[in-house]
C-alpha cells in the first residue's frame, strides 16, 4: 500500500540545515495498521506530513500503491490517502458548522449526493444528526476528533494517517476514540500509519511498530514481539521501560497490553 | 405570548436543526452580547440616528438648505425660524447640517466598501502566499504607509481635481495599508493552522482557501479596526472639506461649513461651532461601536 524509502526532511535555508528524518524507509502493507513511536522531536508526525505533501523538502521515495509520488499531490492521492490531526482543537475551523466542514469536503472530492452522505458520515463515527450543525466551540474535544475523523473519512480514503489522534484527549474518551478507529478499520478494511509517543496505544493498534530516535527509524518489530520484549535496540527496550512502568498502575483500554 | 418563546428557544438551541438555524442563532448570540455593552449600544444610536436623519433629510429639514436670505445672514441660534442660526448667506444651518449627513454617509459607505476590502485582498495574499510576492505586496504597503495620511490625500485630490468623489478615492488610498497590514499579520498565524492543512489535504485550490477559509477570520479584527478608524475617516474628509479640496461649495459638507464659519468665528461662533458637533458626535457614535464590536467579536479578546 505505502512504501516509503530512504525518506529525508530538512528545515531551514542554505546555511542552516535541520535534518528532521533522515533515511527513514518502511512499508505498510494493504490492510494493516503501521505504528511509528518515539519521543517527542523524534520526527514522527514530520513523515507523515511529508507524505501527503504538507512538507516539501524531501528526499527519497514514497511510493502508493506502486506508483511514485511526485512533488505535487493529485486529486486521486487525496481521495485514497488522508489524515487525522492531532489537535482537535486547532484542526477544524472555529468559524464553519459540521455540516459545512463535511459538505465542503465531499463537495471538493466531486460526489453530489453530500446529504445522505454527511448523515451517514455521522452516524460511522458515532455523532448523531443532532451535532450537525453546531460550531466547533459547542463541541467536547472528543467529539471535535470524531468530526476530524468523519472528514477524514468522507472521501472513503483506503490509507489513513494518525497524527497522534488521542493525545490532547483524556483517558476514558482517548479509549471511545481509539476504539472507534479499530471499528472504522474493521468495517471499512483500512490501512492505518499511527504516530504516537504511547506505547500502549500503538500495541492496541497496530501489527508493526517502528522505533524513532532523532530523525531515525532505529528498530522495526511487530507487536507480539514487542510485548514479549524481543527488541535488539537498546533504545526501544529503554522506551518500553520507561512507558510500561509508567503505565502498569493504570487502569485503561490498554489492560491488554498491561496484562503481558 | 407562547410563539414569543418558541422563537427564542429557537434562536438559543444549542442543537441547531438547519443551516439557517445555525447562522441565525449565532448572530442573535453576538447581537446579545453587543446589547449587554451599554456605551457600544448608545454608538449604535448615534449612528441609527444618521442613517434616520439621512433618509429623512428632506422631511426633517426645516428649509432648504441652498435658500439664501442675506437679510437674515448670520442670525444667531434659537432666532425666529432658525434653531441653530444662519451662515454668512443666511442659509440655515440646521437644514445644511441635516443634508450634510448625507455627505457623510456616502463618504463612510464608499470608503468602507473600498479600502477595507482592498486592504484584505493585498494582506491575505501576501500572508498566504509568502515568497517574492509578500515582498513585493508589503513594500507597496509600506511606500503608501511612510506618506503622512493627510498629505498623500492632499497630492491625489491637487492631482486629480477636487469633488467628494475624488476625496473617497484618496481618503481609501491612504486608509487601506493597516488594513493590509493587519490582514496579513492574521494570515501568517491562520495559514499554519491544521484546519488549513486539512482542507489542502482535500485538495482546496489556494484561492478556495484564502477566500473561504481565511478571510471569513480576518474579517473580524477587520470591521473592529474600521469602525474604529471611521471617526478619523471623517475627520479627513472634514479636513478635505476644510482645506477646499473636499466637497465644493454650496454643498452643505460639515468640514467646509467649518472652514466658511473660521472667519466669523470670533463674533458668529455657531457658524463654524455646530458642524463641529455634528462631526464629533458621528466620530465619537463610530468609536464606541468599534470599542464595542472588538469587545463582541475580536477573536483575539475571547478565545473559544
Amino acid at each position: 500500500m505505502l512504501r516509503v524509502e530512504n525518506l529525508g526532511v530538512w528545515f531551514g535555508g542554505r546555511e542552516v540545515h535541520i535534518h528532521a528524518v533522515k533515511e527513514v524507509s518502511f512499508q505498510v502493507t494493504t490492510g494493516s495498521s503501521f505504528g511509528l513511536i518515539g519521543e517527542s522531536g523524534s520526527g514522527k508526525s514530520t513523515i507523515l506530513r511529508a507524505i501527503v505533501g504538507l512538507i516539501r523538502n524531501l528526499s527519497g521515495e514514497i511510493e502508493i500503491d506502486g506508483s511514485q509520488l511526485c512533488v505535487a499531490r493529485s486529486k486521486d492521492f487525496y481521495k485514497a490517502v488522508q489524515m487525522v490531526f492531532q489537535d482537535p482543537y486547532g484542526s477544524l475551523h472555529p468559524r464553519q458548522t459540521v455540516d459545512r466542514v463535511l459538505a465542503e469536503t465531499l463537495h471538493l472530492h466531486e460526489f453530489t449526493d453530500s446529504e445522505k452522505r454527511i448523515q451517514k458520515l455521522l452516524d460511522d463515527v458515532g455523532l448523531g444528526q443532532e451535532f450537525r450543525f453546531r460550531y466547533p466551540h459547542q463541541l467536547s474535544g472528543g467529539q471535535r476528533q470524531r468530526v476530524s475523523i468523519a472528514r477524514a473519512l468522507a472521501p472513503e480514503p483506503r490509507l489513513l494517517l494518525l497524527d497522534e489522534p488521542t493525545s490532547a484527549l483524556d483517558v476514558s474518551v482517548q479509549a471511545e476514540i481509539l476504539n472507534l478507529l479499530s471499528d472504522l478499520r474493521e468495517s471499512r478494511g483500512l490501512t492505518y500509519l499511527l504516530v504516537s509517543h504511547d506505547i500502549p496505544v500503538v500495541a492496541h493498534m497496530c501489527d508493526v511498530v517502528g522505533f524513532m530516535k532523532h530523525g531515525k527509524l532505529v528498530e522495526t518489530v511487530s507487536t507480539a514481539e514487542l510485548r514479549r520484549g524481543n527488541m535488539l535496540h537498546d533504545y526501544s527496550r529503554d522506551l518500553l521501560l520507561a512507558s510500561g512502568y509508567e503505565y502498569k498502575s493504570q487502569p485503561g483500554p490498554l489492560s491488554e497490553f498491561n496484562q503481558q | 405570548m407562547a410563539t414569543v418563546y418558541e422563537l427564542l428557544d429557537w434562536l438559543q438551541s444549542d442543537q441547531p436543526s438547519s443551516r439557517t438555524q445555525a447562522r441565525v442563532s449565532a448572530a442573535y448570540k453576538l447581537c446579545i452580547l453587543l446589547g449587554k455593552n451599554r456605551l457600544a449600544m448608545f454608538g449604535i444610536l448615534i449612528i441609527a440616528c444618521l442613517v434616520l436623519i439621512s433618509c429623512f433629510a428632506p422631511v426633517i429639514a426645516p428649509m432648504d438648505p441652498y435658500s439664501q436670505n442675506l437679510q437674515a445672514r448670520l442670525s444667531p441660534p434659537l432666532t425666529e425660524g432658525h434653531l441653530l442660526g444662519t451662515d454668512s448667506l443666511g442659509r440655515d444651518i440646521l437644514s445644511r447640517l441635516i443634508y450634510g449627513s448625507r455627505i457623510t454617509l456616502l463618504v463612510v459607505a464608499l470608503v468602507i466598501a473600498i479600502a477595507p476590502v482592498f486592504g484584505l485582498l493585498i494582506g491575505t495574499v501576501a500572508g498566504y502566499v509568502g515568497g517574492w510576492v509578500d515582498s513585493f505586496l508589503m513594500g507597496l504597503t509600506d511606500i503608501f504607509l511612510a506618506f503622512p495620511r493627510l498629505v498623500l490625500a492632499l497630492a491625489f485630490v491637487a492631482a486629480v481635481g477636487a469633488g467628494i468623489e475624488n476625496a473617497v478615492l484618496a481618503i481609501s488610498l491612504t486608509a487601506w495599508p493597516p488594513y493590509a497590514r493587519i490582514a496579513r499579520a492574521e494570515t501568517l498565524t491562520i495559514r499554519s493552522s491544521e484546519f488549513i492543512a486539512a482542507i489542502k489535504l482535500q485538495g482546496a485550490r489556494p484561492l478556495r482557501i484564502v477566500v473561504l477559509h481565511v478571510w471569513p477570520l480576518c474579517i473580524s479584527s477587520l470591521i473592529v479596526r474600521v469602525t474604529l478608524d471611521m471617526a478619523g475617516i471623517i475627520l479627513t474628509a472634514a479636513g478635505l472639506g476644510f482645506l477646499g479640496l473636499g466637497a465644493q461649495p454650496p454643498s452643505p459638507e460639515w468640514g467646509a461649513m467649518i472652514s466658511e464659519g473660521r472667519r466669523f468665528i470670533l463674533d458668529s461662533w455657531w457658524v463654524a461651532t455646530f458642524p463641529g458637533l455634528a462631526i464629533f458626535f458621528v466620530s465619537l457614535g463610530f468609536n464606541l461601536l468599534g470599542d464595542g464590536l472588538r469587545d463582541v467579536i475580536d477573536p483575539k479578546a475571547h478565545k473559544s
